[in-house]
């Protein structure tokens, strides 16, 4: 066992493993953390709680973790090089191991230019590549980039996200293998629309054999409506909705769409976990998580295997 | 060069430049504009104003033409009074023949 | 080169609030090739600036001077001679060449009359853009030639981003997207085994994160 973490255990023991996110609040009110994670319990084998997403100051991504913990689920802590230097990165990462944390996911973090300070220096000391490098360093061989001992190692389940919907197509298998070379032990991939290119995307990995050196957990979202799905593919940089998904919930009834839309959702898990070389599905429903328990129960996931702590 | 004019002394300044798509020198006309616009912006940023200067397209053989443009602005230019650095200088030359007469 | 924009018209006015006999010292280096800060600038900004003074009432006296460059002693010192007949010099150069004439000439107020930028290349008449960041350790050879430092929003080092959409970088639609431009050039090159190569964590101290830096040639000195 790297870490020991719930997640690791439940992947190594060959279950079909499920993750969801919690964003944390735009203030210091440690209860609407615990409100969402009402919703995650018993649902996930780990939550994600995102870091400062689009460069929109949130509460910490540790603070949210340590929430998350307390209300009995395990935390996976989101880290952007965005924001942090490498030395804040180290120590971030021993205090979050120190406070239990034992899930991280390495990301670039979207440009600053999003958020409520585009005027914020651009730090990128060292990318998301290398952080995983470093937290994997620091975990197997006990020592800090520098050489000297660590006085206790951070025990972290490494994973990494991809994104095989961005341009251009033809690195985003070179660059996942990057992030395994790296140390990754797990991928969450981006919300996936378009099958098809998803089923692609995974020929071509597994071509390499990277399905066999990493967990790959498929990335979904529940649509609410017809608009959000316009909305999400014009706006967010990386999203790709095929026009047959946006027709399938834009022809019902606006009062019916959300419930389509959690039924496409259904359905994509239910595709998934049937892919070889899908681990699991993180669901991120975003400011939609009392639907989790609806969603992941409806492809058939619950309960969540209980593994030896 | 403009703004030279209207350093010495000049309430307005009209530019002529040959018909677009018709110059001799190619489009030394359309690049002709380019900085005029840029002198209207100056003119604007030092509260001169833009309108004192002022760029007219016509052919060579156009006189009747001229004469109305040339018309047309020196009205403008009169109704805009004369230019801040002129009323600036006469209150100067105001200002000393005072001086001079106690 | 060196690249540039003029200050707001407003902002200078401002500057030049207690002078009434200043020095408009343009360069015929980088500033004039990026046309902000040559000797046709140096006349439009010494006209702009006495009209709006004479406009509000309140003249002021211009020396107009080109320099061949403020960066180097020799250069700056042809200046000195008159220097101190005046009250201030604005400057149009770089603000290297800005704060040199300020060490040189430590008695005169020295005003930026520009915005310095980038260090860019003229992509086309009137466009310019950046190129290098001046990292101090060039890793071009490793990249088809292009910066990820510099080309790249995030500076990443194994790019692109999950942002990286139709070429574009997810900053704005007229910003290409850097990685996209490495891979292309790796490809066409055929050295994409190249790609990944750039793995030791970057070293930012031999930038201006290590201090402010310094060559010293000893064979020169």
């Amino acid at each position: 066992m790297k870490s020991g973490s719930n997640l690791e255990k439940v992947l190594a023991a060959g279950h079909f493993a499920v993750t969801a996110e919690c964003g944390p609040p735009r203030g210091a009110d440690p209860n609407k953390v615990l409100e969402k994670a009402k919703h995650v319990k018993g649902n996930v084998d780990a939550c994600n709680v995102t870091d400062n997403q689009t460069s929109v100051v949130r509460m910490s991504s540790l603070a949210g973790c340590i929430l998350v913990k307390e209300s009995g689920t395990e935390p996976l802590l989101q880290m952007v090089v965005r924001d942090r230097n490498r030395i804040a990165i180290q120590s971030d990462l021993l205090g979050a191991a120190a406070l239990g944390v034992r899930n991280l996911l390495c990301l670039s973090g979207d440009h600053q230019k999003f958020g409520d300070d585009p005027q914020a220096k651009n730090v990128f000391d060292i990318d998301s590549i290398q952080l995983i490098h470093l937290a994997k360093m620091m975990r197997d061989e006990g020592v800090f980039p520098s050489g000297d001992k660590l006085e206790g190692a951070p025990k972290f389940y490494i994973g990494c996200a991809v994104n095989p919907f961005a341009d251009p197509y033809e690195i985003r298998v070179a660059r996942l293998k990057l992030k395994v070379d790296a140390g990754a032990d797990f991928v969450q991939t981006q919300c996936i629309y378009n099958m098809d290119k998803f089923k692609q995307y995974m020929e071509d990995a597994k071509k390499q054999g990277l399905h066999e050196q990493v967990k790959i957990l498929a990335g979904v979202t529940p649509l609410k409506s017809a608009g959000m799905a316009k909305f999400m593919n014009r706006m967010v940089a990386g999203i790709d909705i095929p026009e047959e998904v946006i027709k399938r919930i834009a022809d019902e009834p606006k009062e019916k769409q959300a419930a389509k839309g959690i039924e496409m959702c259904i359905e994509q898990i239910q595709e998934v976990k049937e892919m070889e070389g899908i681990a699991g599905a993180h669901v991120m429903a975003i400011e939609w998580e009392e639907k989790l328990n609806e969603i992941i129960g409806g492809a058939g996931l619950l309960p969540r295997p209980a593994v030896e702590q | 060069m403009l703004l030279k004019a209207f350093e010495n002394g000049a309430d307005g300044v009209m530019v002529i430049g040959c018909l677009e798509g018709d110059c001799h020198y190619v489009n030394g006309n359309i690049r002709a504009r380019a900085r005029v616009e840029r002198v209207y912006n100056i003119l604007d940023q030092i509260k001169i104003g833009a309108d004192r200067v002022k760029m007219y397209n016509l052919s060579a053989g156009e006189g009747a033409k001229f004469a109305a443009f040339a018309n047309e602005f020196v009205d403008q230019v009169i109704e805009l009074g004369p230019s801040p650095i002129n009323v600036a200088r006469k209150h100067e030359v105001q200002e000393s023949a005072q001086e001079v007469e106690t | 080169m060196i690249t540039g924009t003029p200050k707001p018209i407003e902002e200078i006015i401002e500057m030049l609030e207690p002078y009434d006999n200043i020095i408009v010292a343009g360069c015929y280096g980088c500033v004039t090739v990026c046309r902000v800060g040559g000797d046709k600038e140096v006349q439009v900004l010494a006209s702009t600036v006495r009209l709006a003074r004479e406009a509000a009432g309140k003249k002021i006296k211009i020396k107009e001077v080109c320099l061949e460059r403020q960066c180097d002693p020799e250069y700056v010192e042809l200046m000195r001679p008159y220097v101190e007949d005046y009250q201030a010099v604005l400057s149009i150069a770089c603000g290297a060449g800005i704060q040199f004439m300020a060490e040189k000439f430590s008695v005169t107020p020295l005003l930026p009359g520009i915005n310095t930028g980038f260090l860019g290349v003229t992509e086309r008449q009137g466009e310019w853009a950046e190129r290098c960041q001046g990292c101090g350790d060039c890793v071009l050879h490793l990249t088809g030639g292009i910066c990820p430092v510099t080309r790249c929003a995030k500076s990443i080092f194994h790019g692109p981003c999950g942002g990286s959409v139709h070429g574009t970088c997810e900053v704005s639609k007229n910003v290409t997207c850097g990685w996209q431009l490495i891979i292309d050039r790796l490809k066409s090159l055929d050295q994409m085994e190249n790609y990944g190569k750039l793995k030791p964590y970057k070293g930012w101290d031999t930038s201006r994160d290590g201090g402010p830096r310094r060559i010293i040639r000893e064979d020169m000195v």
